[in-house]
């Protein structure tokens, strides 16, 4: 479903933040990427929908090639959900025009249509009764899960997540984790930024480790918590799954 | 040194027809009104679409809408009327030269230019609110589109001018204000708005404080009107949280 062939981006002429970065992701499959800040795991997530352009390599989704000129980017974007660590809902849209701008502006849907698909979703993530709400009357976890809703709207095949609970109060990252878990069940292919360590054990296939924009680990998360390779892994599991960390 | 006040002085009859000081008054006030009217139209459209190409991706589109700020913002408006009103019908096609300079009514060629000038001079100003208004909202917004599959013209009017707009209005209030303010230039070309009717009526009268408090008067009252129209369409577009919210 998302494949990374020899993938090299630098920012600026000399810092190398993605190395040759090779990667295929099954349709179905939940895949998590961790590693220390900085690694370059946000610049990783962002290039499969080219909000990140990439310098060399190739990055297909579905079959369809991402930094191909010839494609349109925003059919391609238009399949590929992204929630991002600030939630970044429209402020002067109410919940529900949130959820409803894109198919109506993208995919051309009536607005009738796109409404009810709207008040599906909105019923799936648990914010029905918020649909004429504005985004600010709502608490961090609420946000993030209308902006889940938001991305769903559009149909996509692929559901990006970069630090989804990152920035949310420790008692609300469970009602966005919950959301994302019964996503992973009705078979929606994710890769998901997080260090939540309890997501990745329970729901991901996969987990990838990265570091100084190079993939150390990709592996199951049964090897990748109880027997890591490399010496940067076992680090960086230990720091984050201290006491001290929470 | 003695003053006779007389407030009457505005019933008195001008010696033209039926007509009082007070007529003058009223038709200066509607030059003044469609003046800036119109010139705030121009403003307002111009002013957006440069604000706009101002914050475009690219080099070109940019780069003509900062040199245009630069030129307008610079040149001294009178400058600019005497420009508009003396140089540039000169320059038009023989056609269109005859008919702004003898089919028109004076006074509605004298209109045209000072609603150009005004328009264009004012879009610089609001072309530099609005691109500050696009640049305050956080990055997040327009990522948040793209990854929608959103295209540009569609994030500018659906995601980036309505929250601008709505965070622009004070200043976009006092740029409405000066509009009223700067339209006195007509006075210069002869047009008979507010300013030049007050100096009218003050030379035929001899009552010059008169004419100019109730002048004053006038100006106070459509700016203190004006402000708490904008103060209004402010709160009726209120979204809570606006500017707090955001992120990468
Ligand atoms: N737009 C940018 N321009 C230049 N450097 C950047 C930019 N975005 C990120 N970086 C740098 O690239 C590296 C990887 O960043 P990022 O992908 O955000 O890492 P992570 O998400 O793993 O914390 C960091 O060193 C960061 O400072
Ligand atoms: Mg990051």
């Amino acid at each position: 479903m998302i494949r990374f062939s020899s993938v090299n981006k630098w920012y600026g002429r000399d810092h190398h933040v993605l190395k040759n970065l090779n990667l295929e992701v099954r349709q179905g499959e939940v895949v998590v990427v961790c590693g220390p800040s900085g690694s370059g795991k946000s610049t990783l997530i962002r290039t499969i929908n080219q909000l990140e352009p990439i310098n060399d390599g190739e990055i297909s989704v579905g079959g369809i090639v991402v930094n191909d000129p010839k494609t349109d980017i925003n059919t391609l974007r238009a399949e590929v959900g992204f929630v991002f660590q600030h939630f970044n809902l429209y402020p002067h849209l109410s919940v529900l025009d949130n959820i409803t701008l894109a198919p109506i502006q993208v995919k051309k849907m009536s607005r009738s249509a796109a409404e009810k698909l709207a008040m599906e979703l909105l019923e799936r993530v648990g914010l029905a009764n918020k649909r004429d709400a504005y985004p600010s009357n709502l608490s961090g976890g609420q946000q993030q899960r209308v902006a889940i809703a938001r991305g769903l709207a559009m149909q996509p095949k692929v559901m990006l997540f970069d630090e989804p609970t990152s920035a949310l109060d420790p008692e609300m990252i469970g009602e966005v984790l919950g959301v994302m878990q019964k996503l992973a069940e009705s078979g929606m292919t994710m890769m998901v930024v997080t260090h939540e360590m309890g997501f990745a054990r329970e729901v991901a296939d996969r987990v990838l480790f990265l570091a100084d924009g190079e993939i150390l680990e990709d592996t199951t998360p049964e090897a990748f918590f109880t027997a890591p390779k490399t010496d940067r892994a076992k680090q960086f599991l230990r720091q984050i799954l201290s006491p001290m960390h929470g | 040194m003695h003053y006779n006040w007389d407030w009457g002085v505005f019933f008195h009859s001008t010696g033209i027809g039926s007509e009082i000081y007070l007529d003058w008054f009223i038709k200066g006030l509607g030059w003044t009104i469609a003046l800036s009217l119109a010139g705030w139209v121009i403003a307002l459209l111009l002013g957006t679409v440069l604000g706009v190409m101002r914050t475009l991706p690219g080099k070109i589109l940019p780069k003509i809408a900062a040199v245009y700020v630069e030129i307008f913002r610079n040149i001294p408006l009178l400058v600019q009327l005497f420009v508009w009103y003396f140089i540039v019908p000169d320059l038009l096609p023989q056609g269109l030269q005859t008919w702004f300079k003898q089919d028109l009514n004076p006074a509605t060629s004298a209109f045209i230019s000072v609603v150009i000038c005004l328009g264009l001079f004012t879009a610089a100003r609001v072309c530099e609110q609005v691109r500050t208004g696009i640049q305050a909202l956080p990055k997040g917004q327009t990522n948040a589109a793209y990854a929608l599959g959103l295209r540009v013209p569609q994030i500018y009017k659906e995601v980036l001018l309505p929250q601008a707009f709505r965070i622009i209005i004070p200043p976009l209030t006092s740029e409405f204000l000066n509009i009223f303010k700067n339209s006195s230039v007509a006075s210069l070309i002869g047009l008979m708005e507010l300013l030049a009717q007050t100096k009218q009526t003050a030379e035929f009268t001899a009552n010059l404080f008169e004419a100019f408090t109730l002048a004053t008067i006038i100006y106070f009252v459509l700016n203190m009107g004006l402000m708490l129209f904008m103060r209004w369409v402010e709160k009726r577009v209120r979204v809570p949280g606006l500017i707090a919210l955001g992120g990468k």
